[in-house]
């Protein structure tokens, strides 16, 4: 039970990575690498901030907008200065490995006993249960931290789906996704595509930095290497989403991105329980990020051998 | 009223593939007037229409549109007196959105995006009442994915999105010539009855002379970045595609004969 709990408080604190990523990724259709950086910016950032004595809320929220800042930084240097997607996510992310180096001072800064965003719901199961130290799901005793965390994230990750559902539904949120379909529709309807394009990456690495503010917070510790891989982490987790309930409408995109989050977070917490070596992790990651992404295509030639040659539209 | 004083654009300046796409145009159209431009492939029709739009900003010369000069403005800022219509029928509409939502978009042209939610009710069926006008049966099909629909559907509901806010000017580019023949004809007609019923300015390119006979009120040809004939009131009236086509030979035999000459003359003196 600890085991699923982990794995699914895990899942939800890095699906607003995924959240973010579906902004970049599927949104715009931005590949963005920044998402590397800016979640150790966000860990860093609301680590330091905290052992400062700062409040873990205002912490998170500060961790936010750091994140925002790298995003719009990539978003500039891409639309304005024309550099490659890629290679501005690159930058922005190279410089950022020297900046988190600068705001902790050190390349590792522990959080223990200190306060959490979730020290206040701690307080109240406590109050709830009666002053226990583990209280009862489903048969098994859970530590109460733990139950606390879990609650609390689920709260955060919840108010933040529906948000950003709400948001991409309006004028603002049409226009935005408007401009990964077709940046030449959205400027003929009076819209500057690369103010769009800088907006949704600060956005998405806003939530990415929270989902790192969390995930450090969870930890108890933040480290300046925890970001490699995260980008193809929220890639394999939006793709299961999308195999698992689809894409067909906004809402049901945003959940799927949770969802896929979560249950790659379990897959992970049983291949690991089944003896796969940790340090194997990512590169069975990027195996299956890359099977994901030809899949489609390979079952497109497939079929069109055995049905008969390609078929025209 | 469109105004244009003499524009010049150059593409690639000072390199072996340097193009004098625009060379010195002069065109004034007056509120209302429907005028096509026609010319043969290269002859700058096409750039003039993306001068305008703000594709690209001219070396030299001024555009004037409702007395504002707009030369300098960006694509984006210009939309907002400038509806569009381009040659590819996927180029106007975002594909993986629905009909709604594109047509909810074109409703803001050029004005502020608020952070209201975008669908609902009361505009789909506003929506839907205007979209019923075009006899295709989208007014069903609403909330699918634009991406869905034929090209000849996605260019007249292009079309019924540039016109839907009175755009100052209307640039149609090419906008028939990647559809089918019954297709295209269906929308050279929307486009014609629209223009009609809302008195709107409009600037079309078009390879179909007989297009250019049936459509507009005026006529522009272009040649090599220039204008080299323009038929308009009783002129336009009277004009059938053979004086056109007539007038194509007898621009490019022109040039023909400029060229051999300039070929004898070479034979001779070098």
């Amino acid at each position: 039970m600890n085991l699923i709990i982990g794995a699914f408080t895990m899942g939800l604190i890095l699906s607003l990575l995924s959240l973010g990523m579906l902004i970049s990724f599927r949104m715009i259709k931005f590949t963005d690498i920044t998402v590397d950086g800016s979640i150790t910016l966000g860990a860093s950032l609301s680590a330091v901030l905290i052992m400062a004595g700062w409040s873990p809320w205002l912490a998170t929220l500060m961790a936010f907008s750091a994140g925002a800042v790298a995003g719009m930084v990539t978003g500039i240097l891409h639309t304005r200065f024309k550099i490659q997607e890629i290679l501005a996510g690159i930058l922005v992310m190279t410089a950022l490995y020297s900046v988190n180096l600068r705001i902790m001072g050190r390349s590792n800064i522990p959080l223990l006993d200190t306060e959490t965003i979730s020290g206040g719901t701690e307080k109240l199961l406590q109050q709830f249960t009666g002053g226990t130290s583990k209280m009862n799901v489903f048969g098994w005793p859970v530590p109460l931290t733990d139950m606390a965390v879990f609650i609390t994230i689920a709260i955060i990750c919840i108010i933040t789906g529906i948000l950003l559902n709400r948001f991409l539904k309006t004028h603002f949120g049409t226009v935005l996704r408007a401009t990964g379909n077709n940046p030449q529709m959205v400027r003929a309807q009076g819209v500057n595509n690369n103010t769009m394009v800088v907006f949704s990456l600060a956005l998405s690495n806003g939530l990415v930095a929270l989902s790192g503010a969390l995930l450090a917070q969870y930890q108890g510790f933040a480290d300046v290497q925890m970001g490699i891989g995260m980008m193809v982490w929220g890639l394999a987790s939006i793709i299961i989403g999308e195999a698992l309930v689809g894409k067909s409408s906004l809402g049901i995109t945003i959940t799927g991105a949770i969802l896929g989050t979560i249950l790659f977070r379990l897959l992970i917490a049983i291949a690991l329980r089944w003896g796969l070596n940790p340090n194997d992790l990512k590169l069975v990651t990027a195996v299956f990020v890359f099977f994901a992404l030809v899949a489609p295509y390979m079952f497109k030639s497939l079929s069109s051998k055995f049905f008969g040659g390609s078929r025209h539209a | 009223m469109l105004k244009i004083n003499a524009i010049s654009k150059t593409f690639f300046p000072n390199t072996v593939n340097e193009v004098g796409a625009l060379n010195n145009v002069s065109l004034t159209i007056k509120e209302g007037c429907f005028t096509a431009i026609i010319g043969t492939n290269g002859s700058g029709k096409s750039t003039l229409l993306n001068a305008i739009a703000g594709t690209f900003i001219p070396d030299q010369g001024s555009i004037l549109l409702n007395e504002t000069e707009i030369s300098a403005w960006p694509e984006y800022k210009r939309a907002s007196l400038i509806g569009r219509v381009f040659q590819n029928p996927f180029a106007g509409s975002a594909a993986e959105m629905t009909i709604a939502e594109n047509i909810i978009m074109a409703m803001r042209r050029g004005q502020s995006r608020p952070l209201r939610l975008a669908v609902n009710a009361a505009v789909k069926e506003e929506i839907a009442e205007k979209v019923r006008m075009l006899k295709m049966g989208l007014e069903d099909r609403l909330d699918n994915p634009i991406g869905t629909l034929s090209g000849g559907q996605r260019q007249a509901l292009t079309l019924l999105m540039a016109t839907w806010l009175k755009p100052k000017l209307l640039l149609l580019d090419e906008h028939t010539a990647a559809l089918d023949p019954k297709s295209a004809a269906k929308v050279a007609e929307l486009t014609k009855h629209i223009i009609e019923k809302e008195n709107l300015t409009a600037l079309m390119v078009t390879h179909s002379m007989q297009q250019a006979v049936d459509l507009p009120d005026r006529i522009v040809m272009m040649h090599r970045g220039q204008i080299v004939e323009d038929y308009r009131d009783e002129m336009k009236k009277r004009v059938r595609v053979p004086d056109l086509i007539e007038t194509f030979n007898r621009v490019q035999k022109r040039e023909l004969f400029d060229e051999s000459v300039a070929a004898m003359l070479q034979q001779q003196y070098i």
